[in-house]
């Protein structure tokens, strides 16, 4: 890829977003480089996910700019963002997996539509990304309904894996774990990270995660980003979020 | 850099594989059918250059182990040239997490396997239905007991939704049928100049059959599936468990005012249906066979004796126990899958409609051999 290391991948330029009269953001900046695991943090309803649902182009921003990959999103045009959702992986809180789908075929559907491989190397990539997300090899026939919820993430994470993205979302990605597995699921993301070079943006409440994960987070609060950094200088802030949400898990 | 490309050369014992550019999953096909065409037992030397790639994707890299692998088996030597660790270290993820897809021996189903499956299932759905039986039965039998447990707002709340609400509908419908029942059959009736009896034939077939008939159908179609839907979107949000866990009695709160509101409401709709039906009958002889208004009723209070009424709103509750039954019923087997609320809907309704065709049918030959 052309884009060097820490070089900045997502640009967000002074955001606006507005819920009939509700206004959800007010400008925001952000900025995220290549390679590193980005955070975005702040208490429920600040529009957290709202925020990453508009970088992945689910929701439309009122005013500002949105540069991912070089892309900007605010006059986009429908082949481009084809393109460029081929290049980042989503993966949702509860998965989404398609319930009318095995696991195999969760995976396999991105390189069934989009590339001309053939059946036995579409097999050979989806036992891959099953056995590198640690799934194992005989849950691939089994549908999403039938199982567990740590195991539909990994398979969701497996089917965000599948076209190679370099760029990952993640939406609250511990949540509706138990601690065993979210530190595994932790733990595997960042393997992931080191492996394939990825980089990734994700919402999260989960505070081990967040430090044992995060490089870099941006907290919003108040319709504002509130700090934007590393987690050595965040509790020196003042705000009354990270205050209490910092102070008292400490 | 942007050029992305795979170009072979070839010298009397060597043959060199250069790649260029990125190497990605897009590829694979038509990198493969270039490397296809040649026969590396022929070279004593192959190369494989990967110092002008500039990236390589997992799945490109398993297809290059995969290649290497062959080679390997065939005794063929190779030799690769490449000084970026980046890629090296993608080929050995490829390689560490490497799945032999072979031995992995998939149990193939034969025909009886299938058949027991299949049988199975069937038993099981069967005895699924069984049990439903049982406990609405039981659950009936301790509304009887207390009384005072009836959810008389859920009751008119459904009688509301599933029945007054189909009111238009089924006036509607009925008021077609009858019309064109009435115009064809008037003019067969003309050519006999049997003109007067189109009275009998609308009054007994409405009455008798068709306003019941297809009072069902429509509530088949209407209530019955949004019984299915709403009970299986509740399933699958959990809805019905919540319910549990806090001590409502889902059959209590859900299933039986559901089914006693079709069957109060059911009779009524069928009453409106017979109304509309004679209606359109009437107009149709009035304009096209020159029948007045009373001439019409007085025939009618001559000819169709008040027990066709009777037996045609006496099917109404039954009908109406079998559609609410079957819709809820569908809808409690629905699956944690969103696939399944669409595929227990029709099944709802095409069973709801068949079961009350033979119900029609068996009350038909019932009553004709008690000679009602």
């Amino acid at each position: 890829m052309s884009i060097a290391i820490g070089e900045t991948i997502i640009k967000v330029r002074n955001v606006k977003t507005i819920f009939d009269k509700k206004i959800v953001h007010d400008g925001l900046n952000l900025d995220i480089n290549k390679g590193e695991i980005y955070g975005l943090l702040g208490p429920s309803g600040c529009g957290k996910t709202t925020l990453l649902k508009e970088m992945v182009m689910l929701q439309n921003y009122h005013g500002g700019n949105i540069d991912i990959l070089g892309y900007n999103l605010s006059n986009i045009n429908e082949n481009d963002a084809q393109a460029l959702r081929r290049q980042w992986g989503v993966l949702f809180q509860a998965g989404a997996l398609f319930s009318s789908l095995s696991l195999a075929d969760n995976i396999a559907l991105g390189l069934v539509e989009y590339s001309d491989l053939s059946k036995k190397m579409i097999d050979e990539i989806v036992a891959f990304k099953i056995n590198l997300v640690g799934l194992k090899q005989e849950d691939k026939a089994l549908f999403p309904s039938q199982i567990s919820g740590g195991m539909k993430k990994k398979a969701a994470l497996a089917r965000a894996l599948a076209l190679d993205p370099k760029l990952l979302f993640l939406d609250e990605p511990t949540s509706g774990l138990d601690p065993i597995s979210a530190r595994e699921f932790d733990t595997l993301i960042l393997k992931l990270r080191e492996l394939l070079g990825l980089s990734i943006v994700m919402v999260s409440h989960d505070l081990r995660s967040i430090y044992d994960t995060l490089d870099r987070i941006a907290v919003i609060d108040n319709k504002k980003i509130i700090y934007e950094g590393n987690l050595k200088d965040i509790k020196n802030d003042k705000s009354e979020f990270i205050q209490t949400f910092f102070r008292a898990n400490i | 850099m942007d050029k992305s490309s795979l170009e072979i050369t070839q010298q009397t014992t060597t043959i060199s594989l250069n790649f260029f550019g990125e190497f990605t999953l897009y590829l694979v096909s038509s990198y493969e059918q270039k490397i296809k065409t040649f026969d590396y037992k022929k070279y004593k030397y192959i190369n494989i250059n990967l110092n002008d790639l500039d990236y390589l994707d997992t799945a490109a890299a398993i297809f290059l182990n995969n290649f290497l692998k062959k080679l390997k088996k065939e005794n063929i030597n190779y030799n690769i040239n490449c000084e970026k660790t980046e890629l090296l270290d993608t080929i050995k993820l490829v390689q560490k997490y490497h799945v032999d897809l072979d031995k992995i021996k998939e149990s193939r189903e034969n025909i009886l396997d299938k058949l027991g499956k299949e049988f199975f299932k069937k038993f099981h759905d069967f005895m699924a239905f069984v049990s439903f039986l049982g406990k609405l039965f039981s659950t009936k039998l301790f509304v009887i007991k207390n009384l005072k447990q009836i959810r008389v707002k859920e009751i008119f709340f459904e009688m509301n939704e599933s029945a007054i609400k189909a009111i238009g509908i089924v006036a509607l419908t009925s008021f077609l049928i009858g019309l064109v029942i009435a115009y064809q059959s008037a003019y067969q009736l003309k050519i006999y100049g049997a003109n007067i009896f189109i009275v009998d034939m609308i009054g007994i077939s409405m009455l008798r059959e068709l306003a019941p008939i297809i009072t069902a159908i429509v509530i088949a179609g209407r209530s019955g599936s949004a019984f299915t839907a709403q009970i299986g979107a509740m399933k699958i949000t959990e809805e019905l468990d919540a319910m549990r866990t806090m001590g409502f009695d889902p059959y209590l709160f859900l299933v039986i005012p559901k089914i006693l509101a079709l069957m109060i409401t059911v009779p009524v709709l069928i009453f409106i249906a017979d109304i509309m039906g004679i209606l359109a009958g009437m107009i149709v002889a009035n304009i096209d066979l020159g029948i007045t208004v009373d001439m019409f009723l007085s025939r009618f209070t001559e000819v169709v004796d008040i027990k066709h009424f009777y037996i045609g709103i006496f099917k109404g509750p039954f009908f109406a126990f079998l559609i609410a039954t079957i819709g809820i019923y569908r809808g409690l087997v629905v699956k944690n899958d969103t696939q399944s609320i669409g595929f227990n809907t029709t099944r709802s309704v095409v069973e709801s409609i068949f079961a009350v065709i033979v119900c029609d049918a068996l009350f038909s030959i019932a009553f004709t051999n008690l000679g009602i």
